[in-house]
């Protein structure tokens, strides 16, 4: 082997070992660069991959998995001190701002459906969840042309997620009432959460507070720390 | 006494878009199992939640540090989904170059080379003494080279499997379902792996010129460098 091969091994050999060593999130140089083509895979996800109409496989009551786990930030599981004033805020860029109660909304149009839900560390879990879906919400609020998006707020720790409105509209998405024939548990975000087989679990607001129009693209709580924006699958 | 024997000649083996691609993919796989092994770690197993769950030895296996890529989660997603990109895109440059130039004809493995196929093996298994004859590559190369592509195309199609289970909803039940999709991209990293080392042995073992000639496009080895 020639000086010149074994220094090219050299230099592919620390390049390697610099990349793998110490758990590398790219830095302060290369991690701007890795959430920069994290845009563009959400850009491809939300424009090439995603279809509005395609819906999620269904399964039936009896493969419901034996367990889904629930999480949530608050250090103990957020319930509400007072669940007949709750209420779901719908304002934002809406040519009617609404103030839904939990009868309010088992009132409109009702989906039920049993998918498979994704985590976005592998696992998956099967399970029935029941509600209206976010078409119907849309429906009345009458959004503005300038509102492209949702920002989903939830009374968990300040916890939300920025949604594109072609995703909402899905009609697989809905506002989750109820799960396994039961009202939702206070362990799967009680009194209200977000649903639709089209995202990851991270993407899916548990209790619900709130559901604003937006021009600009919200925010989100894992999103704003490095997870995939769109998180479609 | 000293033996003379002729220098051999230097011929032109590898095109540069072969030896780029290469040694791109070394890099960019490694980056890709690196990453692979730290998203691993936060579901290290196979099954819905609740199983049942695919036989693994790695079941609830943690990888060493100094192998993981990305530091948690949301870091290592964002290596895999972003490396993923030049690895279809280096595997389609190879390829196109194979078509295009006709060097498949050299590398593909055919059903024409399953008799020179076995005579290698018998060669290498001490049950014939003389080294079959060969081209570029010899049959159980092509196998090796083969294979190894199919396996590039197989990870990226169980990875998109894995992706979008909703939207590419077929591909994902093609492999038998999300859970099993992971699985096969999980056992592809291990083949790939052992095809590896399996690889650099050889290099090492049969044909050291080979190396250079993968580095620099010349060669000055004993086997032929066309068919």
């Amino acid at each position: 082997m020639d000086r010149r091969v074994f220094l090219r091994l050299g230099i592919a050999a620390g390049v390697g070992t610099l990349v793998a060593a110490c758990g590398w999130d790219g830095g302060r140089l290369v991690r701007p660069g890795l959430l920069e083509i994290s845009r563009v895979n959400d850009w491809v996800g939300e424009k090439i991959l995603f279809s509005p109409t395609r819906l999620a496989p269904t399964y039936s009551t009896a493969q419901r998995s034996a367990k889904l786990p629930s999480y949530f930030i608050s250090t103990m599981t957020p319930m509400l001190d007072d669940p007949a004033a709750w209420r779901l805020r719908v304002d934002g860029l809406v040519a009617q701002p609404l103030e839904l109660s939990l009868d309010d909304l088992m009132r409109l149009p009702r989906v039920s459906y049993t998918v498979k839900h994704h985590c976005v560390e592998g696992w998956s879990a099967i399970a029935s969840w029941h509600g209206v879906p976010v078409a119907a919400i849309v429906e009345r609020c009458r959004p503005l042309k300038a509102a492209r998006h949702i920002s989903f707020a939830s009374f968990d720790a300040g916890y939300s997620n920025g949604w594109d409105l072609a995703s909402a509209m899905h009609p697989q998405t809905i506002l989750a009432y109820g799960m396994n024939d039961n009202p939702l548990p206070a362990a799967h975000g009680a009194p209200l959460r977000l649903y639709s087989p089209t995202k990851l679990g991270y993407k899916l607001t548990k209790y619900l507070v709130s559901m604003t129009f937006t021009d600009t693209r919200p925010g989100g709580y894992w999103e704003d720390q490095g997870y995939p924006w769109f998180g479609g699958i | 006494m000293v033996e003379f024997t002729p220098p051999r000649p230097r011929v032109r083996r590898h095109h540069w878009i072969v030896r780029l691609t290469h040694w791109a993919t070394v890099i960019v796989l490694a980056g890709l199992i690196a990453s692979g092994l730290q998203i691993y770690e936060a579901y290290a197993r196979f099954g819905n939640r609740g199983g049942p769950y695919f036989v693994s030895p790695f079941d609830g296996a943690q990888f060493p540090h100094w192998s993981r890529l990305g530091g948690w989660l949301a870091g290592a997603l964002n290596w895999h989904f972003a490396l993923a990109w030049p690895l279809v895109a280096f595997g389609l440059l190879y390829v196109g170059y194979l078509v295009r130039s006709g060097e498949w004809r050299a590398l593909l493995f055919r059903p024409r080379d399953v008799r020179g196929a076995l005579e290698m093996t018998k060669y290498y298994l001490h049950l014939r003494r003389e080294h079959p004859p060969q081209g570029k590559h010899n049959p159980l190369q092509k196998l090796a080279y083969t294979g190894v592509i199919v396996l590039g195309a197989l990870a990226v199609f169980t990875g998109f499997a894995i992706y979008k289970p909703t939207q590419l909803g077929w591909l994902t039940a093609l492999f038998g379902g999300f859970q099993a999709a992971r699985y096969w991209h999980f056992w592809i990293v291990w083949i790939f792996v052992g095809f590896t080392i399996m690889h650099v042995i050889l290099v090492f073992v049969v044909d050291p010129a080979s190396l250079r000639a993968m580095l620099t496009g010349w060669y000055r080895g004993k086997f032929p460098s066309h068919d």
